[in-house]
């Protein structure tokens, strides 16, 4: 198989179909094992056992970038080569992307209230990131109001590149402003600087929120391929039905002035 | 082994239950979006709406060699 073969929908639910179970199970049994080593995790000297809030954090915070990421590429992929399969990517891919900043979101500000003393400050980072779950938010209602998939397809991908401007300004904003949010601490030049007891369970559970994503994603692209299919016969339908009507309604219309004719 | 969570052990808690249950509503989401689609399939397929190629709405193929 190739992966120009991928391109076919129907290979890809032949695909998806053998995959995800799979996918599953690597998901189940990685987050179990990242579970285990959080709670296991020791305490900070300083943050004390808040520190377990990083495991769902850090990961959530990661994936909400990453998914706008995949979803970028997408969008290339409707825009340059009008892929049908690029735009149900970028679609199944909105709602999880979205979820993800969420919790992102709501465990910063859970992990902020007892550490910061706030559970919200206007600061880059965080300001940043609710931008980006604003724009998951807008992007999702954007599919929803145009009725045309190839038409939604274009504006969608049009705005999901536009909005990958906010992801360098999400990651270098600790970087670039004074902000309440700490700097990167392992993806930095001169390596990670946390301590291996939370640096193994935290990079545990970032793959396995990770395969997560890429479990759902599948499983969200099935269904979007799926409802594709619906629509599309929904009105081969409609359109059988308005067929049969208007020629019906000729031949009556024949059969009446035949009938006319021959009075 | 009973674990200690310390002062703010309802913050690290409710952290842990928000995300469990926001994956858990994706989660249910997809799996009742697939069976919703599906059906809908199955119900155009009965009233006799049938793709170009012939090959039955639900259908996929076994192998992708």
């Amino acid at each position: 198989m190739t992966l120009i073969d991928l391109a076919n929908p129907t290979r890809f639910l032949a695909l998806t179909a053998r995959v995800l179970p799979w996918l599953a199970a690597a998901t189940v049994i990685l987050l179990a094992i990242g579970l285990y080593q959080s709670a296991l995790a020791p305490d900070d000297y300083q943050q004390g056992a808040t520190v377990k809030i990083m495991f769902i954090h850090v990961p959530n915070a990661w994936l909400s970038m990453f998914v706008w990421g995949v979803m970028s590429i997408a969008s290339l992929g409707t825009l340059v080569w009008r892929h049908p399969l690029a735009d149900v990517a970028a679609k199944a891919a909105a709602p999880i992307g979205a979820a993800f900043t969420f919790l992102a979101l709501l465990t910063g500000s859970l992990w902020g209230r007892p550490m910061w003393g706030t559970y919200w400050e206007w600061d880059a980072r965080l300001t940043s990131v609710l931008i980006l779950f604003l724009m998951y938010l807008g992007l999702m209602a954007l599919w929803r109001a145009v009725d045309d998939p190839s038409r939604a397809a274009r504006a969608a991908a049009v705005l999901t590149l536009v909005g990958a401007i906010n992801l360098p300004i999400i990651k270098f904003s600790v970087d670039w402003w004074n902000t309440l949010h700490q700097p990167a601490s392992v993806m930095r030049m001169g390596g990670p600087a946390l301590d291996k007891s939370f640096l193994i369970p935290l990079l545990v559970m970032a793959i396995a929120f990770t395969l997560l994503f890429v479990t759902l994603h599948l499983a969200a692209m099935r269904n979007e391929i799926l409802r594709r299919r619906v629509r599309s016969l929904q009105m081969m339908q409609a359109s059988r039905v308005a067929f049969s009507s208007e020629t019906g309604t000729g031949s009556r219309q024949g059969n009446a002035s035949n009938e006319a004719g021959a009075a | 082994m009973m674990m200690s969570l310390g002062p703010y052990a309802s913050f690290i808690v409710t952290s842990y239950a928000a995300a469990a249950l926001v994956v858990a509503i994706l989660i249910g989401w997809i799996m009742l979006d697939y069976r919703s689609q599906t059906a809908r399939l199955r119900e155009l397929d009965r009233s006799g709406v049938t793709r170009r190629s012939g090959r039955s709405a639900t259908d996929t193929p076994r192998t992708i060699s």
